[in-house]
């Protein structure tokens, strides 16, 4: 391996990038793909795709040429939960155990207390202000669940603005319709508005808090294996 | 970092290739390519490993850890890089210990 590429490698590892490295195990040869760069027109295309969905390194046997060892780096996911909520209480050790990196954000010091959310990353102050300081990325799931617009709309928004791979709320069909005629007016456009999860989670008739919170970590789950997959397909 | 996860825990041995080869050391990096059977160290996994046979991480758990070393070093000396395997059809493997009735490919090549 060269070292100018493994310091790419680490680079991007460390700006949560996803990326792959390719080694020809006949050659020695090797390259870097990062997924931000995108890979139309590769020749393993399919492939890649596939490893940056999983996030799993393994050999791909070719034909000719020497089979390919791809070594998949991508970044630990993260869930940032807009509501200090009883939904919270049950999603956040449910998600870290799912292998999510867990933050809280609620302004309300009543909800976001450190007795309702041990040993979870708790800020107690607005999420405009805690989000631009962790930074979203196509990484970060954000599931929105305070139900109180002027707490959730921004975080929304800033979801929507960062790429990130899932952005979920809570509310009913009628409260999300108001939802989207407020950032629509807020200047969001028709698509991401349209990428919005609402009603939040899938459908299992969940009833109680920690049910509802089942129904979500299977959503953020479900969108971080069919990242980069059209809805066709992931259907 | 956190090293909650394998990926980040390999990629972590790859933060010390890097920093070892910057520093001025010679450094081979080995990885497991392929598993069958119950390896104990999943596809991807890294061992870093220097000229005077110190080394970071693990490919097999402890298993064959010596022979891969061993090997590394030799990569380092004449930089051809080179495919090793180990499993219990494998007498050598047995000797080195990979007892635990998986067999494993790990592929060891030199940092440039």
């Amino acid at each position: 391996m060269d070292l100018d590429t493994l310091k790419r490698l680490n680079a991007a590892r460390q700006a949560r990038e996803a990326a792959i490295l390719i080694t020809n195990t006949a050659t020695g040869d090797e390259r870097l793909v990062l997924e931000k760069d995108g890979y139309d027109g590769d020749l393993q295309q399919d492939e890649i795709a596939a490893r940056f969905r999983s996030g799993k390194s393994g050999m791909v046997k070719v034909e000719e040429g020497g089979d390919l060892f791809f070594t998949v780096s991508v970044p630990p996911p993260r869930l940032v939960v807009i509501g200090a909520v009883h939904i919270s209480q049950a999603l956040a050790p449910m998600a870290r155990i799912a292998g999510f990196h867990v933050t809280i954000i609620d302004p309300r010091t009543a909800f976001a207390s450190e007795d309702r959310f041990p040993d979870v990353p708790l800020f107690a102050e607005w999420p405009d202000e805690v989000l631009p300081r962790i930074g979203l990325d196509r990484f970060t799931a954000l599931a929105a669940l305070t139900h109180d617009p002027k707490i959730d709309d921004g975080a929304i928004a800033a979801a929507l603005d960062a790429g990130c791979f899932y952005v979920g709320a809570l509310g009913s069909r009628k409260t999300h319709a108001k939802r989207v005629e407020r950032l629509a007016a807020a200047g969001v456009g028709g698509a991401a508005l349209g990428a919005i999860h609402a009603p939040i989670g899938v459908d299992i008739a969940a009833q109680s808090p920690a049910e509802i919170a089942v129904a979500v970590l299977a959503q953020v789950i479900a969108a971080l294996r069919r990242r980069g997959m059209s809805d066709e397909a992931a259907a | 970092m956190e090293a909650e996860t394998g990926s980040e825990t390999y990629l972590d041995v790859l933060a010390t290739a890097e920093a070892w080869r910057t520093g001025g050391r010679d450094v081979a990096i080995a990885t497991v390519m392929e598993t069958w059977g119950s390896a104990p160290r999943p596809v991807g996994s890294h061992l870093v490993v220097d000229a005077d046979g110190n080394f970071e991480g693990s490919v097999s758990g402890g298993c064959v850890e010596g022979a891969v070393v061993a090997e590394a070093v030799d990569v380092i000396g004449d930089g051809k890089a080179r495919m090793l395997e180990f499993g219990v059809a494998d007498e050598t493997a047995w000797r080195v210990g990979l007892s635990c009735g998986g067999r494993i490919r790990v592929y060891v090549e030199k940092l440039d």
